[in-house]
């Protein structure tokens, strides 16, 4: 038989009905995630046409996109940005109740940024096709899944039939040759990725991310570049399964027990790529030449080291950008001062990112006049962080320390910046206006974001990092 | 769901030549609060239209258009790129646009516009070229044939959309009918897997 990608396996397993020149395959899909933002349109359409969720066993919800990131007052209320944000909220509910789909609402201690508690229930496993009205739904990869983000259209077809219309995408690889240099992780990976390739470089493609490299992250690690494949055009990024993967997975909720624990191992380890399995596009990158990154621009792709310049500015596209982030070329990063960091989104608000972000903030303070806001992914991270005091170490440092969400990521529950203000965030999106009106955003690991707190200006995290490191061998 | 069906467009063009217009700058994401997908036109490129009183922008390429006329947007590449959200396309329909043409359309954007009778046109360079430097150029789009043709001057190029989208457009008319009428291929297909 012929060597097959993990794309091909994954593809071949799911599909009910062959792709024809007039139509589409009918893809299966083993899970929705739902959440506010994205569905009450869907479920509207459902209660129209008087249908059913065909499998609300399939499908599991929770809040995260519109929820505060502040607790409820005395009597109990959350403080809503608007009132069309509760409804939305209150939408989720009802919706829920009525079609007996799970939801990890509020209150729920599983509740979180949907593509955080995903993972964390055991929901997403290897071999699955995943979805969910959201882009960054390509987290999920990371577990040898086939995750992308869908309309609401088709968040209503998923609902009703358990399946979408899909052709099957071209494939890709982008290998991670050889070992990260110190203070250099996932985040940075993925920038230099972007920057690589571009803004649509992956366009038609999935993404399978290979290599020592991605071998040598950690699970969080590899759903950070994952997360990030949309941002270079890819609507789903991969990672093989491994013993990492499996041990993530061993014991969590929603993961096999048993004898279908034994089949599911068995099942996972022949899903990575065939040896002299061909891929569409390849895409080469030495892991030792990464250094901490930082974006310059409105697109994620506008990236370079932290320790360098900005770039020379050249044609009309980066000049706009260029105009609204108030930079310019030959700038050296160092220079630029910060207003306001953000710590968090689907993209860097695990424990790893937290304890690496707290590594930096330990015995020190967030600059005079920096606004440092720490917001954990879920609540299961939220009490692991407590547990080991790192909102201690936050608060201790001058930085606030919220309830989960995606607060300033997407900025739609009331968490921004004010117009003009510069914004260092571990999120995945720099567009204009995205972490408020008029807000400049530029997006680097947790460990960078961190160091740029603590000094007022963009910062190399690596002399933090270090000096720990020296410190602990003492 | 159903919408107009789309065969042949003529009209004038609006054109925001800027490569990588994401959705965020299509509909901010404090307008996605909503729960219906209807009436978010007003929306639609926000922060470009208006300024921080809400008053409509002087340098705006929106201002004084009559969307009844301009009902094709040109942009520059990678259009829609970004988060997912299906108010992209809602926002645009409601302004009034029917087609948004560009050397090439982010995969989510391009799926969710075509579920919603707005139709995306990916030409090559060289049309794409022309249609960046003519803005309020006449154009007439041709569905069942697959060509955009600039009136008046002689000038058309080839594009193609995908062949089962293309006959829901031509048609006015979800997916869901067609997936739901694979209800028995489903069905066993979860039996097998069971």
């Amino acid at each position: 038989m012929k060597p097959q990608t993990m794309l091909d396996k994954l593809w071949a397993r799911h599909v009910v009905v062959e792709e024809r020149g007039d139509a589409p395959a009918v893809l299966y899909i083993d899970l929705h995630l739902v959440h506010e933002v994205t569905s009450p349109q869907a479920f509207s359409v459902l209660d129209e046409q008087g249908r059913k969720v065909h499998r609300p066993d399939r499908t599991i919800a929770t809040l995260d996109h519109s929820t505060p990131t502040l607790p409820a007052n005395d009597k109990g209320e959350l403080p809503y940005a608007t009132p069309e944000a509760k409804q939305q909220v209150e939408t989720l509910i009802r919706n829920c109740e009525t079609h007996g789909i799970q939801l990890y609402g509020l209150g729920d201690p599983h509740r979180g940024i949907v593509h955080v508690i995903g993972p964390e229930l055991g929901a997403t496993q290897p071999g699955m096709t995943i979805v969910c009205g959201d882009s960054h739904t390509s987290t999920h990869g990371a577990f040898g899944a086939l995750a992308f983000g869908i309309g609401t259209t088709e968040v209503g077809h998923v609902l009703a039939t358990q399946c979408v219309l899909q052709r099957k995408p071209k494939s890709m690889r982008v290998t991670f040759d050889g070992e990260l240099s110190p203070g250099v992780g996932a985040k940075d990976m993925a920038l230099a990725m972007i920057a690589k390739v571009g803004a649509d470089g992956g366009q038609g493609y999935a993404i399978e991310f290979a290599g020592d490299a991605v071998r040598a992250l950690s699970m969080e690690g590899r759903m950070t570049l994952c997360n990030m494949s949309i941002e270079a055009g890819a609507r789903s990024g991969m990672v093989a399964p491994d013993d990492k993967t499996i041990a993530f997975l061993e014991g969590r909720e929603r993961a096999p027990t048993g004898d279908g624990w034994k089949r599911a191992i068995d099942d996972w380890l022949s899903l990575p790529t065939d040896e002299g399995a061909v891929f569409d596009k390849e895409v080469r990158l030495e892991a030792a030449a990464i250094s901490p990154m930082v974006t310059y621009g409105v697109s994620p792709d506008a990236a370079a080291p932290v320790s360098s310049k900005v770039p020379e500015i050249s044609g009309e596209v980066a000049r706009i950008a260029a105009d609204y982030m108030q930079v310019h070329g030959g700038m050296a990063f160092s220079d630029i001062r910060v207003d306001r960091v953000f710590i968090g989104s689907c993209t860097n608000s695990r424990l790893s990112d937290l304890r690496e972000a707290a590594h930096v903030f330990a015995g020190r303070k967030v600059s005079k006049g920096v606004i440092a806001l720490v917001v954990p992914g879920s609540e299961e991270i939220k009490r692991a962080a407590e547990a080991e005091g790192l909102d201690k170490v936050f608060l201790s440092a001058g930085a606030e320390w919220r309830e989960p969400g995606c607060s300033m990521c997407i900025a739609m529950n009331g968490d921004k910046g004010a117009p003009g203000e510069l914004v260092v965030s571990t999120s995945n999106r720099n567009f204009m206006g995205r972490q408020g009106k008029g807000v400049r955003t530029m997006l680097a690991s947790p460990a960078t974001a961190a160091a740029s707190a603590v000094e007022g200006r963009i910062a190399d995290p690596r002399p933090y990092l270090e000096e720990r490191k020296m410190a602990n061998v003492v | 769901m159903s919408f107009e069906p789309f065969s042949k467009l003529r009209s004038r063009t609006i054109v925001l030549a800027q490569a990588n217009i994401d959705t965020d700058q299509i509909i901010p994401a404090r307008f996605l609060t909503t729960t219906t997908r209807k009436g978010l036109g007003g929306s639609a490129f926000y922060d470009w239209r208006f300024d921080d009183n809400g008053r409509a922008k002087n340098a705006s390429v929106f201002n004084g258009v009559n969307p009844e006329t301009y009902r094709i947007l040109v942009a520059g590449s990678n259009f829609g790129c970004g988060s997912s959200r299906e108010h992209a396309p809602w926002a645009l329909s409601d302004f009034g646009f029917r087609a948004v043409v560009s050397s090439d359309i982010a995969d989510i954007f391009k799926s969710n516009a075509l579920k919603n009778g707005l139709l995306p046109v990916e030409v090559d360079d060289e049309m794409h070229n022309f249609l960046l430097e003519h803005p309020g150029a006449d154009v007439l789009i041709d569905l069942e044939e697959e060509v955009i043709a600039v009136l008046g001057g002689g000038r058309s190029a080839p594009f193609s959309v995908e062949p089962f989208a293309r006959r829901c457009l031509l048609d006015g008319v979800d997916p869901l009918g067609h997936l739901l009428n694979q209800s028995a291929a489903i069905e066993a297909y979860e039996k097998e897997r069971a």
